[in-house]
């Protein structure tokens, strides 16, 4: 949708704070089949520390089944592609949601939507640590901060992002290493592969640059969670939470799998 | 390029198709009928076979998963059935036209690259039983397809 005479789009933008994951991923994949607007949704912190793997992302693989069982720690699939992050009240997250006929210059494949966002958040982080878009992973010279991933549907998409404000050691330890890494990882453990966005740039200038650089692009409006409406809820639905019974189901399938393996 | 033309003409073979060579990269194979949303059709009968085309398969990178519908369901022409998964990313896959999926590719679970590799042969992805025949008009044929791939990509 389009400001008549001024010709550029409008973004509702949406500034959350301490919003449950699951909560806001449910909400985006709202926004994106069942809107026809352009969205902007900031959430500054999530309430608990949850596990969230992508569209495919196969438990067995990814969490370490059983420290997440024993402390209960919540497991999300969501609905956009791409790995598994574990997050927490000290991750930022930015979600962009847009007509594909709003931004006409960026083609609704992956590397376009890439190239389209690494291109906005040099805008955001200006020059600050070396800051580039590497092997569609965010990282300030070779030490990754943000994960991203994508849906596209046929007329719209989503980017959405969780930034790596802090993070805690113990949490990251509930995560297995992914079978699929970057090449520019170069084989290195997670304390050297990651780094901390506070030690770079001030959270509130991190919030402040982004809502700016959108707005180079986009005519923002702000609303309340409260203001957005949902009264449409016949969409297709993929995000979930996943039960402790399947949690403990794939644990048993995976301890009797690796007991027949040593036993052959 | 030569070696996808020929690609393109053993598939062609196979399916007793002709071939036509675009200008540049992606393959489109005559006789097939196309949606502007990239997926190609083969209808025989009152059965219809979907895929994604080569254009598609080439801009969305390394397909790593494949969500299939269950059968039985109702399929509607522009609406999503599915969604394949690449470079982080998941994209819709919307019917070409209306029916009840009869068969699926199940082989694309173990194997998801096959719609990469082979995009009109073995990475098919669903067949249709069709509940409107005329719904096929609406598509378009395989120059007209080639013309919009080349539009699509001259503007960006």
């Amino acid at each position: 949708m389009r400001v008549k005479n001024v010709g550029v789009p409008l973004m509702n933008l949406v500034k959350l704070r301490g919003t449950p994951i699951l909560q806001q991923l449910l909400l985006e994949e709202r926004l994106l089949r069942s809107s026809s607007a352009n969205w902007c949704i900031l959430n500054d912190g999530t309430n608990l520390p949850t596990i969230v793997m992508g569209f495919s992302g196969k438990p067995c693989e990814l969490v370490e089944l059983q420290p997440v069982l024993r402390d209960r720690i919540p497991v999300i699939k969501r609905f956009t592609g791409g790995g598994t992050v574990i997050v927490d009240e000290n991750t930022l997250f930015v979600s962009l949601i847009c007509n594909r006929n709003d931004l006409p210059d960026v083609l609704p494949y992956p590397p376009s939507l890439m190239a389209w966002s690494g291109s906005l958040y040099s805008q955001v982080f200006n020059g600050i640590g070396d800051f580039q878009l590497r092997e569609n992973d965010y990282v300030f010279g070779d030490r990754k901060f943000g994960g991203n991933a994508q849906s596209i549907t046929r007329n719209r998409w989503i980017h959405h992002t969780s930034f790596l404000w802090d993070y805690s050691e113990t949490n990251m330890s509930y995560l297995k290493l992914p079978s699929k890494v970057p090449q520019y990882r170069l084989g290195r453990d997670h304390t050297d592969f990651v780094c901390r966005m506070k030690d770079y740039i001030e959270r509130s200038v991190f919030i402040e640059n982004t809502i700016k650089a959108v707005g180079t692009q986009f005519m923002l409006k702000e609303l309340s969670l409260d203001e957005i409406d949902d009264s449409c809820r016949e969409h297709l639905e993929t995000t979930r939470l996943l039960t402790l019974d399947e949690l403990k189901e794939t644990l048993a399938k995976t301890s009797r799998s690796e007991s027949i393996a040593q036993a052959v | 390029m030569a070696a996808r033309f020929l690609w393109a003409s053993r598939v062609a073979s196979h399916l007793r198709i002709s071939v036509a060579q675009r200008g540049f990269a992606s393959v489109v194979l005559k006789d097939l009928k196309y949606a502007e949303s990239h997926e190609w059709v083969k209808i025989d009968g009152n059965k219809a076979t979907f895929g994604i085309t080569d254009h598609a398969q080439d801009h969305l990178g390394d397909v790593v998963y494949v969500e299939l519908p269950d059968l039985g369901r109702s399929v509607s022409q522009g609406e999503s059935f599915g969604a394949v998964e690449s470079v982080k990313a998941t994209s819709d896959i919307n019917s070409p036209v209306s029916g009840k999926v009869v068969e699926v590719n199940e082989v694309l679970t173990e194997s998801p690259g096959l719609v990469n590799t082979s995009p009109y042969e073995e990475g098919w992805i669903i067949k249709v039983e069709l509940s409107d025949a005329g719904e096929v008009e609406k598509l378009m044929d395989s120059d007209k397809y080639s013309k919009f791939c080349e539009e699509e990509d001259a503007t960006h």
